[in-house]
């Protein structure tokens, strides 16, 4: 069996406050192949964001990891010391940022932001760094890269920057990406557009991919597989097939719910009650328990994550198996 | 941009203008200079010869055309104490003064920025705290104070520095400079220090509250995502995102610093403009104060149009265009 290119098992990322420990990310496990694409679903606040700023060793104080391993290649990146790990970011796992307009800094040209970042890993020449450069900015499809790398950031689009922010993650070839959001803030034909981009790339080269979004139609497209988070933990993994027509955990079917789509034209929107609960103190139990139509005693408990046939596993005492209604025939019954 | 140049300059015009009509009837308030200038023993006859020749038996409306007729030709008047031209006697004092002004911002800067930017990384060390309170006392002591407690300590008990003067001096340019020999820096350390406590202590302030805005920007944590050292990150990402609000405040001050260096200058006798302008005013010498506080404000424009011209070079955003505002 190879080993994945990443694995988390149970990592916990806490964040000590004034106010008490908030628990961002509180045990979750995934693994991620080789060029394949992981979706990491769920609301904001769920930890999706912390969980890649801990991959990548970007938490930064009061937040600290707390339990858990992250192996990449089968190194464990909780024990690396800073000084190799900051030689592997940017060079073998990269991220690209929610919001382009912010993740490239304004008084620099994007030239030295691009040729600084490949001379951080590689000892090569200012020459044969903005070739690089140049290429790779050809490679995310932004015309005349000569004339673009000699401007600042403010001369660009939001679209035509998160085309760089992705051309700065590929500039050293790295074995992961971890994209946050990255197609929030961009209007939907440029967002088809950069997914079309990284898909491509990721087919290409091979490289695995970790794609945090709160927008299951942009998952549906794009990722291999699934896991969705709740309040910090795993709630369910599968294939995207699977999770999007089969989804197990009530928080998951809910989710695939609330998407607005043409066959309910007209009726009310469904949506789930209630909101995230604060991270501060969750209860004890399932912590979708208040939100969860399907709650009861069993649910003050802890649920395990439970395996529901190959690569299916969700963490709750009652998922919509097989042998409930189908998930559109129970919606269409509920909004009549 | 040059557009942006010529305009500025009509207003700084206009500005000077206005300037002199305020400060010329505002010496005329404080007082007459005859009482001073002449001596007891002088008769009626020669009181009068006097006053027709400092033109000051006409209204002062009559003595202003007068003075900005002659201006126009770049003459700003005689001192009526040592005869000689204003102007003469001011940018003679000026070097003195333009030397000790660029020590202190030096200082400033050089130590202000560092500190600033540690204290802003780190704001819970004991050591950025310290810095901190430094920054408090840097503010809020007096001036004349410190530097008689700066001669007191080294000058006086510990004898390393001296305390009056600006020693040897050697010609640069045409001009006499202090900083060229050991005597002179010397001479330089204590009364540049004393003028640049209150600036660092604004610098350090400036400098930590913009460490801790860019700090926290996504761009920064975009720049460690990428793997750049933190060396990188600090001194080329954060570093240039800071120094805006910086040469924008320290633009302003060097005007201040060179304008109003009088505490320093009077502590340390150091031959600046500024002990020129204190004398000028307790001797009613108007024409020296008036082609002083002239000089200030062109020298305040002056330094406004060059930060004006720093941001677009420090801020790619900022072009300079020939808006209306």
């Amino acid at each position: 069996m190879i080993t994945p290119t990443l694995e988390v098992a149970n990592l916990r990322t806490h964040f000590f406050t004034k106010n008490g420990v908030v628990k961002a990310v509180d045990g979750i496990s995934f693994k991620v192949d080789e060029g394949e694409v992981l979706g990491l679903v769920g609301e904001s606040g769920s930890g999706k964001t912390v969980t890649g700023f801990s991959i990548i060793g970007l938490v930064d104080p009061p937040g600290e990891v707390v339990d858990g391993g992250i192996l990449f290649h089968g190194r464990n990146l909780v024990e690396l010391p800073d000084e190799e790990m900051r030689d592997l970011r940017g060079s073998k796992i990269a991220m690209i940022f929610q919001d382009p307009m912010m993740t490239l800094n304004p008084v620099l040209r994007i030239d030295t932001q691009m040729v600084e970042a490949v001379r951080a890993h590689k000892n090569v020449s200012r020459d044969s760094a903005y070739q690089r450069a140049r290429e790779t900015l050809v490679a995310v499809g932004i015309a005349s890269p000569d004339e673009r790398l000699k401007a600042y950031p403010h001369q660009f689009s939001g679209g035509m920057r998160q085309r760089v922010a992705i051309a700065i993650a590929l500039l050293n070839e790295p074995d992961l990406i971890i994209a946050d959001e990255p197609t929030t803030a961009l209007d939907v034909t440029i967002q088809a557009q950069i997914l079309f981009e990284a898909q491509k790339l990721c087919r290409r080269t091979g490289t695995a991919m970790i794609w945090i979004t709160h927008d299951l139609t942009v998952v549906a497209g794009l990722a291999d597989r699934i896991c969705v988070m709740y309040a910090g933990r795993d709630v369910e993994h599968g294939s995207v097939d699977e999770v999007l027509d089969t989804p197990l955990h009530p928080y998951t079917y809910g989710l695939i719910g609330s998407v607005p789509s043409r066959n309910r034209r007209g009726r009310p929107l469904h949506q789930i009650p209630g909101m995230t609960p604060s991270l501060l103190n969750l209860p004890p139990g399932c912590a979708f328990r208040d939100r969860c139509p399907r709650a009861t005693e069993v649910c003050m408990e802890q649920p395990p994550l439970a395996p529901h046939g190959p690569g299916r596993t969700a963490r709750c005492f009652h998922p919509h198996v097989n042998g409930d209604k189908s998930r559109r025939a129970e919606m269409e019954a509920e909004s009549k | 941009m040059s557009v942006f140049i010529i305009r500025r300059l009509l207003q700084a015009l206009v500005v000077i203008f206005l300037m002199s009509l305020i400060v010329f009837a505002g010496i005329n308030i404080v007082g007459d200079p005859v009482d001073l200038l002449i001596s007891p023993e002088a008769d009626q006859a020669e009181i009068e010869a006097t006053i027709r020749r400092l033109g000051l038996d006409r209204p002062w409306h009559e003595q202003y055309g007068y003075f900005l007729l002659n201006a126009f030709k770049g003459d700003l008047g005689n001192s009526f104490i040592f005869a000689e031209p204003a102007l003469k006697l001011i940018l003679q004092r000026m070097p003195a003064t333009l030397e000790l002004a660029f020590a202190a911002m030096l200082i400033a800067v050089v130590f202000g920025i560092p500190l600033g930017m540690y204290a802003g990384l780190k704001p819970d060390s004991t050591t950025s705290k310290t810095i901190m309170a430094g920054s408090i006392l840097g503010f809020s002591l007096p001036t004349f104070w410190v530097g008689l407690m700066l001669i007191m300590v080294f000058a006086v008990m510990l004898g390393w520095l001296p305390s009056t003067g600006r020693g040897d001096t050697t010609e640069l340019l045409g001009i006499q400079v202090s900083f060229l020999t050991w005597d002179g820096i010397q001479h330089l350390i204590l009364p540049a220090f004393n003028l640049a406590l209150f600036k660092m202590s604004l610098v350090i302030r400036l400098a930590r509250a913009g460490t801790k805005e860019v700090a926290l920007q996504d761009y920064i944590k975009f720049a460690r995502a990428k793997g750049l050292s933190s060396r990188r990150v600090v001194l080329v990402h954060v570093a240039k995102n800071i120094m805006i609000p910086v040469v924008t405040v320290l633009g302003l001050e060097l005007g201040g610093v060179i304008a109003f260096a009088v505490v320093t200058e009077t502590v340390f006798a150091w031959p600046g403009m500024g002990k020129l302008l204190i004398d000028s005013i307790q001797l009613l010498d108007r024409p020296v104060v008036v082609a002083y506080l002239l000089i200030t404000v062109f020298m305040f424009i002056l330094i406004n149009l060059v930060v004006d011209i720093l941001y677009s070079i420090l801020d790619p955003r900022v072009r300079l265009k020939d808006v209306k505002a």
